[in-house]
C-alpha cells in the first residue's frame, strides 16, 4: 500500500466518520450512562445487564402496544422529547471500585450523558455516585443494597431496589413464621464476603436480629474471589447453627455449593441473601446440589400477556436466559429513570432530577412486584418490597413466602442433594 | 487437636498439591528463559475449558478430559512459543511483561467471547464422590488432582535432572550461545520447555475443572496463587514449587479455620515478605 492509498482510506473514513455525525445531529438521541461489570468475577451479571437494557431500549424506543399501558411502551421513542431514542453507553466497571469512579467521570464529561445509570456492586455504586453528585448528573441505582448508599445526604442519587434493612426485616419475620411452624430457628450464622455488599448487608441483618433479641450465634467472614472454602464450611459444621445466611456473589457461592457437598454439611436452613444464588448460571452450575436454599427476590412472573410475562420472554429471546430477580430490578429501574426523563421533557439535569423527585409509579406500572415507585428525601424508594423464593426441584425458584402470594409451602429441612 | 483439625490439615494438602500442580509450569518457563508468564492463570482457564467441551462433546470425566487438555495446551505453548515468546525473549523486561499479559487477555477475553460471562461446572461426583474414612472426608476429584500433582511434579524433576533432553534444556536455560556450540538447538530446546509447561498447566486445568467452577475469569483468581507458590518456592525450582504449594495450602486453611478467612491472607503474605527478606531465593532457588 502506497501513500496516496492510505491518504485515500484516510479521507473516505473521515468523510464517513461526517456522515455519521451529521445523521446523529438529525435524530433527538437521549444518552443515559451505564455502569456495569462487564468483564472481572461478576461478568455474568454485566452480560445479562445488557441484554436486559436491549430489551428496555427495544421496549422504549419501538412502538409496543402489546404491552398495554406499561409506561413508555405505547408509541416509539420518548413523548415528552418529541420521540427522541434512549441510547445506552455501557461503560466497564472491571469489578473495581476506582475503574467505576473513572468510568463515571469519562460518562459524565466525555460522553455527556443525560443520567448514569449503575452499578451493581455496592462498593463501585459508592464511589462513581459520588462523581455524578459531584458533576450534578443524576444517577439511578437499581440493585446495590448497602444501606449507607443513600445515607451520605445526596441530593442526585435515587435508588429505587429493596435495601438490606428491608429484607434484613424480611427474614427476621420469615425466620419467626417458620419458627412457628416448628423449624429450629434459634441460633443464625451469617457467612458473607468482605466486600461492601458483604460487609454492611452483614450489619444490617446482624442489627436487625439483635434488637429482636437474637443476637447473630456466628460471623463467617471470607475474601471474595475466594480460591477455597473449606475452613468456613467446617467452621460452620463445628458450630452447628440453625439457619447459615449466605451474602455472596456467583463465584463464591457456587464454591460454597461445591464444598458444602463434599464436606457432607447441611444447615436445617440456608437462606441466601439474592446476589449469587439468584445469578442463572448458579442454579445451572450447583441447583441440584443446593436444592431447598431459600433467596430473596421481587420478581415474580405475571400470568401469560401480562406486561411482566411478555419481558420475561422477550428478556429469553434476546439472551437464552430466564429473568432472574437481579435483571429484573435492574430493568425497573431503568424503566423508572427513563419514565422520569420522559416527564421532564428535556436532558436537563436538573429538570431530570426534580422529575424523578416527583415520581409516582403504581403496582399495575411496574414489571415487578414492588408496591410502588416513590422516593424519600434521600433518595431511597420507600414502596420496594420482596418476597421469599425456594429452590424446591433444584432448577426453579418458586414463592414461598409471605403466605398471600406464595406458590407453594416452603420445605424444611434444607435437602441440599 | 479436635477431629476437626485434622480435615482442616488433610483438605489444606490436598489445596496445596493442587496450588503446586498449576504452578510448576511457571516455575518451568522461568527456570528455562527467564520469562514471567503473566498468561499463566489463562492457560489454566484454557486447560478447564478444554475438559469440559470435552466432557459436553463426548461424555466422560477426566481420563478423557485431562489427556486431551494437556495435548491442547502443549499445542498451545508450542504456537505461543513461537508466534510471541521467541521475540518479546530479547527485548527488554517490559516487552516481557506487556506481550504475556497481552496474551492473557487475548485468551481470556476469547473464551468470554465465546462461551459467553456465565459460570459453567462439571456434574458433581464426576470422579466419584467422596470417600469417607472414620469421618474424614476427601473428595475424590480432589485426591486425584492431589495424586496427578505429586506425579508430575516428579515426573518434571526427573526429565530436568536425570535425562538428556532435561540436560540439554538446562545447558539453553544456562547459556544459550554456548549450547548451541554444542550443536543444541536452543529454540527446539525452548518449544518443548514450552510444550511441557503448557501442557502441565492445561493438565491442571483439567483436574481442577473437577471440583471448581469455569468462568473466564477463573485465570485472575488461580493465577496470584501461583505467583506467591512459585516466588515462595525459589522461581524455577519445580520441588520447591510442591514444598511451598503444599506449605500455603496447610497456611491458609489452618489460619482460615482458626483465625478467620480474611485474616489467611494475611498470614501466608507475612510469611511470603519474611522468605523474600531472609531467603529472597525462595525455598529451594538457587541464589
Amino acid at each position: 500500500m502506497n501513500l496516496k492509498h492510505v491518504t485515500g482510506l484516510l479521507c473516505a473514513a473521515a468523510m464517513s466518520l461526517a456522515f455519521a455525525s451529521g445523521a446523529q445531529a438529525q435524530d433527538k438521541v437521549v444518552k443515559i450512562g451505564v455502569i456495569m461489570p462487564m468483564s472481572g468475577g461478576t461478568a455474568s451479571i454485566g452480560a445479562h445487564a445488557k441484554a436486559a437494557l436491549d430489551v428496555a431500549t427495544d421496549i422504549i424506543n419501538n412502538a409496543h402496544p402489546e404491552l398495554g399501558s406499561f409506561p413508555l411502551a405505547k408509541n416509539a421513542g420518548l413523548a415528552g422529547l418529541g420521540g427522541a431514542k434512549v441510547e445506552v453507553v455501557i461503560a466497564d466497571n472491571q469489578g473495581n471500585p476506582a475503574t467505576g469512579q473513572n468510568q463515571a467521570l469519562r460518562l459524565i464529561t466525555e460522553e455527556k450523558v443525560a443520567a448514569v445509570f449503575g452499578a451493581y456492586q455496592s462498593g463501585i455504586t459508592l464511589t462513581s455516585s459520588a462523581i455524578a453528585e459531584k458533576y450534578g448528573v443524576p444517577y439511578l441505582n437499581s440493585e446495590s443494597v448497602a444501606a449507607n448508599l443513600t445515607e451520605r445526604g445526596f441530593k442526585w442519587f435515587f435508588r429505587t431496589t429493596p435495601i438490606a434493612t428491608d429484607f434484613a426485616k424480611i427474614y427476621v419475620d420469615f425466620l419467626a413464621d417458620i419458627k412457628a411452624q416448628g423449624a429450629r430457628t434459634d441460633s443464625v450464622a451469617l457467612v458473607h464476603d468482605n466486600t461492601e455488599y458483604g460487609t454492611s448487608v452483614a450489619n444490617t441483618i446482624a442489627g436487625a436480629f439483635k434488637e429482636k433479641g437474637q443476637p447473630i450465634a456466628l460471623d463467617v467472614a471470607y475474601p471474595v474471589n475466594a480460591t477455597d472454602v473449606q475452613g468456613q464450611v467446617l467452621q460452620l459444621k463445628d458450630k452447628k447453627p440453625d439457619v447459615v445466611i449466605m451474602i455472596s456473589y456467583t463465584s463464591d457461592a457456587i464454591l460454597f455449593a461445591k464444598t458444602m457437598q463434599s464436606l457432607d454439611y447441611k444447615p436445617a436452613v440456608l437462606l441466601a441473601d439474592d446476589a449469587g444464588y439468584s445469578d442463572p448460571s448458579f442454579t445451572k452450575a450447583v441447583g441440584k446440589i443446593s436444592q431447598g436454599v431459600f433467596n430473596r427476590s421481587s420478581w415474580v412472573v405475571g400470568p401469560s400477556g401480562s406486561p411482566s410475562a411478555i419481558i420475561a420472554g422477550m428478556y429469553k429471546k434476546k439472551s437464552g436466559e430466564d429473568m432472574d430477580d437481579t435483571v429484573a430490578r435492574q430493568m425497573q429501574g431503568f424503566f423508572v429513570l427513563a419514565e422520569a426523563i420522559d416527564r421532564a421533557g428535556s436532558t436537563d439535569p436538573a429538570k431530570i432530577q426534580a422529575a424523578l423527585k416527583a415520581t409516582d409509579l403504581k403496582p399495575d406500572q411496574l414489571m415487578i412486584g414492588y408496591k410502588g415507585v416513590k422516593f424519600d428525601d434521600k433518595g431511597q424508594n420507600i414502596l420496594a418490597s420482596g418476597a421469599i423464593i425456594q429452590l424446591q426441584d433444584g432448577e426453579n425458584y418458586v414463592a414461598v413466602w409471605p403466605k398471600a402470594n406464595a406458590e407453594k409451602a416452603p420445605v424444611l429441612p434444607y435437602r441440599g442433594w | 487437636m479436635s477431629f476437626v483439625l485434622v480435615q482442616v490439615i488433610v483438605g489444606g494438602l490436598l489445596l496445596g498439591a493442587v496450588y503446586a500442580l498449576f504452578s510448576s509450569g511457571l516455575t518451568l518457563v522461568w527456570g528455562m528463559m527467564n520469562i514471567v508468564n503473566f498468561a499463566h492463570g489463562d492457560l489454566v482457564m484454557l486447560g478447564m475449558y478444554v475438559a469440559y467441551v470435552v466432557y459436553t462433546l463426548m461424555g466422560g470425566g477426566p481420563i478423557l478430559g485431562a489427556p486431551l487438555a494437556t495435548l491442547v495446551l502443549a499445542t498451545v505453548g508450542v504456537v505461543v512459543y513461537f508466534a510471541l515468546i521467541r521475540d518479546i525473549m530479547k527485548g527488554p523486561m517490559l516487552a516481557q511483561i506487556l506481550g504475556t499479559f497481552g496474551l492473557a487477555l487475548l485468551l481470556r477475553y476469547s473464551v468470554f467471547w465465546w462461551f459467553g460471562a456465565n459460570f459453567l461446572s462439571m456434574p458433581p461426583n464426576i470422579v466419584g464422590g467422596t470417600y469417607a474414612f472414620a469421618g474424614l472426608r476427601v473428595e475424590a476429584s480432589r485426591l486425584l488432582a492431589g495424586v496427578v500433582a505429586l506425579l508430575v511434579t516428579f515426573g518434571l524433576h526427573l526429565l530436568l535432572t536425570r535425562t538428556s533432553l532435561g540436560s540439554k534444556m538446562l545447558a539453553v536455560a544456562e547459556d544459550a550461545t554456548a549450547a548451541q556450540l554444542m550443536g543444541i538447538r536452543p529454540d527446539t530446546m525452548q518449544a518443548i520447555a514450552w510444550a511441557i509447561a503448557a501442557g502441565a498447566t492445561g493438565l491442571a486445568g483439567a483436574l481442577i475443572a473437577n471440583f471448581f467452577y469455569i468462568v473466564p475469569t477463573v485465570g485472575e483468581t488461580l493465577g496470584i496463587v501461583a505467583f506467591v507458590t512459585v516466588s515462595l518456592g525459589g522461581f524455577g525450582s519445580v520441588p520447591g514449587a510442591l514444598v511451598a504449594g503444599l506449605l500455603i495450602g496447610v497456611i491458609e486453611s489452618l489460619s482460615g479455620y482458626l483465625i478467620g478467612a480474611v485474616y489467611k491472607d494475611i498470614v501466608v503474605y507475612l510469611l511470603f515478605l519474611f522468605f523474600l527478606w531472609f531467603r529472597p531465593q525462595g525455598l529451594m532457588g538457587k541464589s
